[in-house]
């Protein structure tokens, strides 16, 4: 593929995942030309469904159902699909939905887990290996096994259709307690000697001395919890009827019905639906895959 | 996992009586917000569903007596209930494979060192960001037997149509490609963190040596990620056995039932026939599944590294 020099992974900028970007000071020979064609080849078969449901989304309807398949429409591109997309549909607020419901999830997650992970990092307690133990055990258990006993508890609870069976049962992420615990094992312990000497609360100790230390590895954590809750579909969907509560995923399964075979808009709306993530990610590319990098093998 | 009491801080090797109490209050408050949600929405609804399994419970509120492990029994004789395990089994093999290569063809590609490094990573990674929905939306759409551009393609170069999600004997296999495209990204991101933190030194003793590309490749990159290979091959196992979203979006299960996989299964005996209790009964068998896999990829990773 490439001769033997080539491959040999070239010095790269010191950062914890070696996710860097490489100087690519290298010469073309035949090896390199052919990996670069591979590699774009795979970009271009990864890029042609966004490129084909743009296409569509920008013709009129007519244009998109005729059975001359084409990518470039007789009639021309127009915006209508998203004007009507916007005129008539609920895309605002499933939006809106969605990131109060997300953020809120990555709040409370972030929240909880850091302190629990702070206490079995630092903290000697009793039942703390009998606690570790459960926690680890729960990983295994998988979100869709648990629906129907969730659905009964909120109706039982009264939180169907409130956004607070949306949130509630999405904060529990047993494998990013483990991620932010080894990070807070790392964390030199002398740095907190001081303060425990000067009579500090562990409280003061944790907010003051570790959470400011911990910046990076949140990050991470939040970056993940949030693509989850944002792209939740199943949870989402059972928990809510009520059509000002739905997310942004579960109302897009809706329109599927409404519009029938109204191909533009759908494609128009699809593609409203997936541009929030795709943006803050060509803003904060290196972070979110770095954060996926780090937290990505705890599990999902 | 714990601390070795050696390189505890003077401060905890002083205690008295008062600070281990004071410990104990301190850790289980620490704990106490987590362990809230914990109880409540996770460790109850995992032991009410075993409850709910023995009754014949249902949304109508008819049945809510014990009846021991009826369930249970009706499911391991029910011939649905097989034929949706079994489409879970089927699709769970068929796409940890290619998820898994694919992923390391694109990240072994990344690592020769190509230019532009960003756009790279941004097409391959980017469909992971989307929502099932979106996905499910773009694949349908280009899976149309007569508007589709994959048939399309297919007419323009003188291959018949295919009728994908239509066809029972094409529709798994036109979700484990829209699967591939969503998901492959993030393996591949795993991949290729991976790759990049093998030493260089390796590289060039082995250049050195004049071995070639291939037989770098090969001698080692590949033995270097083995404990990611095993690390990414069970999660996508774990991630692959809960597919639920693409196939009900995309064939809700259909056509015959050919893809329906066993959480649509759950998702309907309890959602639509109103039977929880039978349909908690099914979820504990599909749990029981989960943890015997889990099982024995621990079993077998611990072989391994031992």
């Amino acid at each position: 593929m490439a001769t033997p020099t080539l491959t040999r992974p070239a010095p790269r900028a010191t950062t914890a995942n070696g996710l860097k970007i490489r100087q690519p000071r290298k010469k073309l020979t035949v090896g390199r030309i052919a990996a670069i064609a591979v590699a774009a080849f795979i970009a271009v078969l990864w890029l042609i469904p966004f490129a084909w449901a743009t296409a569509t989304a920008f013709k009129t309807e007519t244009d998109a159902a005729a059975p001359d398949v084409t990518w470039l429409p007789p009639s021309g591109f127009t915006p209508e699909a998203f004007v009507k997309v916007f005129q008539d549909g609920n895309i605002p607020l499933w939006t809106w939905n969605s990131l109060y419901t997300s953020a809120a999830i990555t709040a409370i997650t972030l929240v909880i887990s850091a302190l629990v992970a702070y206490a079995l990092s630092r903290i000697d307690f009793k039942g703390k290996k009998v606690l570790m133990t459960v926690i680890i055990a729960s990983i295994i258990i998988p979100p869709p096994v648990l629906i129907i006993p969730l659905f009964y508890q909120m109706l039982a609870l009264n939180l169907i259709d409130t956004s607070w069976a949306i949130i509630l049962p999405q904060v529990i992420h047993p494998a990013m307690v483990f991620v932010l615990k080894k990070f807070f094992d790392q964390i030199p312990r002398e740095l907190e000697e001081a303060a425990v000497m000067d009579g500090a609360s562990r409280l003061r100790i944790f907010t003051q001395i570790i959470l400011p230390l911990s910046r990076p590895i949140l990050a991470a954590v939040a970056i993940f919890v949030f693509i989850g809750a944002w792209n939740n579909f199943l949870w989402p969907f059972i928990a809510t009827n009520d059509g000002n509560l739905l997310t942004l995923p579960v109302g897009l399964q809706t329109i599927k019905s409404a519009y029938g075979i109204q191909y533009a808009q759908n494609m128009a709306s699809a593609l409203l639906a997936a541009l929030p993530l795709i943006v803050v990610f060509l803003f904060f590319q290196r972070q979110i895959i770095k954060g996926v990098a780090t937290t990505g093998l705890a599990g999902t | 996992m714990s601390t070795s009491t050696l390189s505890r801080p003077r401060p905890e090797n002083l205690r008295t009586s008062g600070s281990r109490t004071r410990s104990n209050l301190s850790g289980w408050g620490f704990a106490a917000p987590f362990l809230v949600f914990f109880l409540v929405f996770l460790v109850w609804p995992i032991l009410y569903g075993f409850y709910m399994s023995l009754t014949g419970k249902s949304l109508t509120g008819a049945n809510d007596s014990l009846i021991g492990f009826a369930n249970y029994a009706e499911a391991l004789a029910d011939a649905d209930m097989w034929r949706s395990l079994g489409n879970t089994l089927y699709f769970t093999v068929i796409s940890t494979v290619p998820l898994v290569l694919v992923a390391l063809v694109m990240a072994a590609l990344l690592n020769i060192g190509l230019p532009a490094q960003w756009l790279w990573r941004l097409s391959y990674f980017a469909p992971y960001l989307l929502a099932s929905t979106v996905v499910s939306l773009f694949f349908t759409w280009m899976y149309n037997p007569q508007l589709g551009l994959i048939n399309e393609f297919l007419t323009g170069i003188g291959l018949p149509r295919v009728a994908w999600l239509n066809d029972p004997n094409v529709a798994m296999w036109a979700i484990v490609i829209a699967t591939l495209w969503w998901t492959v990204g993030f393996n591949f991101l795993l991949y290729l963190a991976a790759m990049q933190n093998i030493p260089a030194q390796h590289y060039e003793a082995a250049s050195l040596d004049g071995a070639g590309a291939w037989r770098q490749f090969f001698s080692i990159t590949l033995p270097q990620l083995t404990p990611t290979t095993v690390m990414i091959v069970l999660l996508q196992i774990l991630a692959s056995l809960k597919i639920f979203d693409q196939v009900y979006q995309m064939t809700a299960g259909g056509p015959g039932g050919s893809t329906r996989p066993v959480v649509q299964y759950i998702f309907e005996t309890g959602f639509t026939g109103y039977r929880l209790g039978y349909s908690a009964a099914i979820s504990y068998i599909f749990f029981g599944l989960i943890v015997v896999i889990s099982v024995m990829q621990f079993v077998i990773t611990r072989r391994r590294s031992a």
